[in-house]
């Protein structure tokens, strides 16, 4: 039976078009990659959330599928191509190491849509989409200096890559709006996740007299750290209170249902194509946390400047902006083209380390 | 809290989970076997830990649970490759494999939940002295289980009849069993007590390390331990030096990132590792020092001919 | 009365076929309390794991693409630890020939043609050997243990990729993210069908075959087995100790170096800051579950590249978690060890006998 069933859906698919109202009864099959545990309880949970919504949103009418834990491209490569010979007609692929193992697949299934975060190679039917998340990054830098009476603010980062480098210059720039000698100092876990290195870095930060803690790696270990120690913090990837009920001032929460939802009726009603989707709060692909633990001014500061992201009346990255080594890069007025966004490798003007190259 | 201090406990906090699984290891080592499942021995334990402390409110009881999670592995372990002669390589990844996949089916109802963190103890008076009030007085207790367990070791294996028994079976299971002594029995409950302490250092990461439970969240502490077994030459007071060099470096790496030194972060984050080749091939020059300690039997199975 | 195990005289043949099958069976039985357990169907569970991978080419062909580089890093390393040489820094000696074969791709991409593809795998062998005689170098010259150096040179060897990827060897097209450039067509391993599958399965086949000649029938295989198991009846045959020490690391880092460029040129087609899902630490099993005989290490590595393969298949079709196929995995390989003990040794029932050195046996 199983078999027989299977080569019907084999042959099927094999006749395409022909055979595309005999399965418009079945539900959408939807697989999702993911390059954490699903338990990260940050970037790959994030995911997995807006998965579930999904479930729930679309009821019958959808199914959806997960491998998690797959962090190596020829790994990657495989499970990608299992989800699509298993009838996954959406693919969404959650990690930049992706990429190229996505194209190809991609390549030798033209029929299947593939949406790839973070990456900038798209095809006829890959798409790529990501979230503006240092627009959240400079509220925080906002949020940092109005708060902190160190001036100084203590950064674990995971990789020297531009998503992280340019998350640092949002929020360096958000805390010199505030306070324009505002100091950061860097930590590089060469890490995402692991949990004892985070905190380890976190205390270190906190002894060289940072007194708020921002961190660009997934485990909520850095929150409790400040927690105990007394200094302000952020959640990441998803809204981290419990870890830090009287330290963390909000968090840059990703949200990717109103996307994922988007691409999903897109493919029902056949209105599907390659596209690149870079959104932040105006797309609601951005939030921040509810505030606690800081001032009403700085609420009102923050609440102020996420109005004008969300209208879409304000980019973070606006001249005059410069250069670390004192360089003009954006004129009075002008604001950063995406290209340079994307690929972002210098520090603007006020950081003290130089970038690890 | 000045810096010094700080960074004391900072150190203290990243040797002891590595010193604890350490300790276990280095005695079932010096029994003769060789078990390479410390990772996955640990990692059962920090989510039982995290689990037990985290539905009983207690962590004491969640440590006690560490505990016996730990042993549990271990029996699994010793049934197979003492009862069953099973090779001890192949078992201890499989223990590894096992556990990994283990904790991550048990913990899966405990993401993004805070645990509860083990209390630091506090002494009247003692706890209130300047710097050594709080590096030496105001630790949790697994902080000087671990201490303790080094000093009990060292004097277990080499001031007790037990001991030179233990360490007999481990360099000669042969004559250790012509003289009478159940080589397998006593190799049994040095794998149990290897469990213990592996479950213990698990213990340690989810409720004081950092009070959490996410999946394996030992990113290779257990590995490190085994390595540090041999970085001392199975000497107890050598393990201690080992983890402690390891954690300081581990520490120091990020103190200088922080302060803005511009070496590349892979430089820094190799340092604990290269440091510890460095200082085993200083001290493996003597070498009469490493052969006696050694385990002659390390890895081989027990026969018993009758 | 109690079980005790009695040493045979010889294997048993018998046992050495029917173990591994007990040990399945075994092992779907109590897979089977698992499944019931989390609510699968057990029935398709073990469908899902151990059937359905074979009924596809394509998945047949992903099996080899997967158990090709556990086998040959665990046939090298079979050498090592049969003449009692502990490396257990394969993945670090992968990692370093995948970095030195793509010397060629990365630095000097405009060197294509027939010779480029031959000449990243001697480079990839000789990157492997360059890590190995490290532990080797300080094993002999030092008396510096092997376990803990060669443990230890897997994470500087992932850092030095960690390094070389996010900093000079980036794509320069690749807006800074840390990937090296995609290799070109004749910087690609040559395939074999139309799939992914390419050239490092011929290599794991020639090494089993080459290995099992020498340690069978070349006096190299008997000094390797001599000095690993009596050292000193070794020396008495004048075979060099730091000799053997050398060749069995040589051996297996040039072997483990092969599998990690070939898994680059081959299967990623890139250099990235992950290159390898711990193959040379899975090979470290895969070794001692084919009892060290490079025969037995194929079939090891088939076993191993399925339940991994198998493990995805359940994933997807039953929604399990891949905490589930660990935990499974886990199990297969006990019950694979516990049975392998039928083949030396027999069960036999006892009746407790009275011992004279009772009292010997407190302690």
């Amino acid at each position: 039976m199983r078999k027989l069933s299977k080569i019907a859906a084999a042959v099927s698919l094999a006749m395409g078009v022909a055979a595309g109202p005999a399965l418009a009864e079945d539900p959408l099959k939807v697989g999702f990659l993911y390059v954490g545990p699903v338990s990260d309880f940050g970037y790959s949970y994030q995911h997995d959330q807006a998965r579930q919504y999904l479930e729930k949103e679309f009821g019958d009418k959808i199914e959806t599928t997960y491998i998690e834990n797959v962090t190596e491209p020829a790994d990657a490569e495989r499970a990608i191509e299992r989800l699509a010979r298993s009838g996954h007609e959406l693919i969404f692929t959650t990690s930049f190491g992706f990429m190229n193992p996505t194209l190809k697949v991609a390549k030798r299934f033209p029929d299947v849509k593939f949406e790839h975060a973070t990456g900038y190679k798209r095809a006829k039917n890959v798409s790529t989409y990501s979230a503006r998340f240092y627009e959240a990054r400079y509220v925080m830098g906002q949020i940092a200096a109005s708060e902190s009476k160190t001036g100084v603010a203590g950064y674990v980062a995971a990789f020297p890559i531009p998503e992280v480098v340019r998350g640092m210059n949002s929020f360096m720039l958000g805390a010199q709006s505030v306070n324009p000698d505002f100091k950061i100092k860097i930590i590089w876990a060469n890490s995402w996740y692991d949990p004892g290195r985070e905190a380890d870095a976190a205390k270190a930060l906190i002894d060289q007299g940072a007194d708020v803690i921002v961190q660009h790696t997934d485990s909520p270990a850095p929150l409790q750290i400040a927690q105990e120690r007394g200094v302000l913090t952020f959640g990441q990837a998803s809204d981290m209170i419990k870890f830090a009920p009287e330290a963390q001032a909000s968090a840059l929460v990703n949200d990717w249902k109103s996307y994922y939802k988007n691409r999903v009726e897109a493919v029902m009603n056949d209105t599907w194509e390659s596209s690149d989707t870079w959104g932040g709060f105006k797309a609601e692909m951005v939030r921040m946390a509810p505030y606690a633990n800081v001032s009403e001014e700085t609420i009102k500061l923050a609440n102020e400047t996420v109005a004008k992201l969300e209208a879409g009346e304000f980019h973070p990255f606006t001249g005059p902006v410069m250069k670390q080594d004192g360089s003009e890069w954006l004129k009075e007025g002008e604001t950063a083209d995406d290209g340079t966004l994307l690929g972002m490798n210098f520090y603007v003007k006020g950081f003290t380390d130089s970038l690890p190259n | 809290m000045n810096g010094f201090e700080a960074l004391v406990l900072t150190i203290i906090t990243a040797s002891t989970p590595l010193l604890l699984a350490a300790i276990g290891e280095l005695v079932v080592e010096r029994s003769g076997v060789l078990n390479l499942g410390v990772e996955g021995m640990m990692i059962v334990g920090a989510v039982a830990a995290f689990g037990v402390a985290h539905v009983t409110g207690s962590p004491l009881l969640g440590v006690v649970a560490a505990l016996f999670a730990g042993v549990a592995m271990s029996v699994l372990f010793g049934v197979l490759t003492l009862n069953l002669m099973a090779n001890q390589v192949a078992t201890g990844l499989a223990l590894t494999i096992l556990g990994l996949g283990l904790s991550g089916m048990i913990g899966e109802g405990f993401i993004g939940e805070p645990g509860q963190r083990l209390a630091a103890l506090h002494i009247p008076v003692l706890s209130d002295l300047p710097l050594v009030g709080s590096i030496v007085f105001s630790q949790d207790i697994l902080v000087y289980a671990s201490i303790a367990l080094v000093i009990g070791t060292y004097h277990f294996l080499f001031r007790t009849r037990s001991g030179l028994i233990l360490r007999a079976v481990g360099d000669n299971h042969t004559s250790a069993h012509a003289l009478g002594y159940s080589v397998i029995k006593v190799r049994f409950l040095a794998v149990m007590f290897g469990g213990a302490c592996a479950g213990l250092a698990g213990a340690y990461l989810s409720l004081a390390y950092t009070p959490q439970w996410v999946e394996g969240m030992t990113a290779g502490r257990g590995w490190i331990a085994l390595a540090l077994v041999v970085f001392a030459s199975w000497r107890p007071n050598r393990v201690l030096i080992g983890a402690y060099l390891f954690g300081a470096v581990s520490i120091l790496q990020f103190h200088a990132q922080a302060a803005g030194i511009g070496v590349p972060s892979q430089l820094m984050s190799a340092m604990p590792y290269l440091a510890t080749i460095i200082v085993l091939i200083i001290i493996s020059r003597n070498v009469t020092l490493t052969k006696t300690n050694t385990p002659a039997c390390l890895g081989k199975a027990f026969v018993p001919d009758r | 009365m109690r079980l005790v195990l009695e040493k045979r005289a010889e294997h048993s043949r018998l046992m050495t076929v029917v173990s591994p099958l007990l040990a399945i069976g075994l092992s779907l039985i109590a897979g089977s309390i698992m499944f019931v357990m989390i609510g699968v169907n057990p029935a398709e569970a073990i469908y899902a794991f151990f059937i359905e991978p074979l009924t596809s080419t394509w998945s047949l062909e992903e099996l080899v693409v997967k158990s090709a580089p556990l086998v040959l890093i665990a046939v090298g390393l079979s050498v090592c630890f049969l003449s009692n040489n502990w490396n257990i820094g394969a993945e670090g000696q992968f990692t370093m020939g995948a970095i030195f074969g793509s010397i060629i791709p990365v630095l000097f991409h405009g060197f294509t043609g027939p010779l480029a593809l031959p000449a990243m795998i001697i480079m990839g062998a000789l990157g492997g050997m360059f890590w190995a005689s490290i532990p080797a170098f300080l094993k002999t010259r030092f008396g510096t243990n092997e376990i803990l150096t060669s443990l230890m040179l897997v994470y500087i060897a992932q850092y030095i990729l960690d390094y070389l990827v996010r900093g000079p060897w980036r794509d320069p097209d690749g807006f800074n993210f840390p990937e090296s450039r995609l290799y070109e067509a004749d910087h690609t391993m040559w395939m074999l069908g139309d799939g992914r599958m390419h050239f490092g399965a011929i290599f794991a086949l020639v090494a089993v075959i080459a290995v099992w000649f020498m340690l069978t029938k070349t006096i190299k295989g008997f000094e390797i087995k001599v000095m690993g198991q009596t050292p000193r009846a070794g020396q008495f045959a004048g075979f060099s100790r730091k000799g053997i020490v050398w060749f069995s690391f040589l051996i297996s880092g040039a072997f483990a170096g092969i599998a990690g460029i070939v898994e680059v040129s081959g299967t990623i087609g890139q250099l990235t800051p992950v290159i390898s899902p711990g193959y040379g630490f899975t090979a470290i099993i895969v070794a001692f579950l084919g009892r060290l005989n490079p025969i037995g290490i194929l079939f090891a590595g088939l076993l191993l590249g399925l339940s991994y393969i198998g493990g995805e298949a359940a994933q997807v079709t039953l929604g399990m978690t891949d905490k589930t196929t660990s935990v499974f995995q886990g199990m297969l390989l006990f019950f694979v060890l516990a049975c392998d003990t039928l083949i030396l040794y027999k069960v036999r029932l006892v009746k407790p006998q009275p011992t004279a050195g009772g009292a010997h046996e407190r302690v």
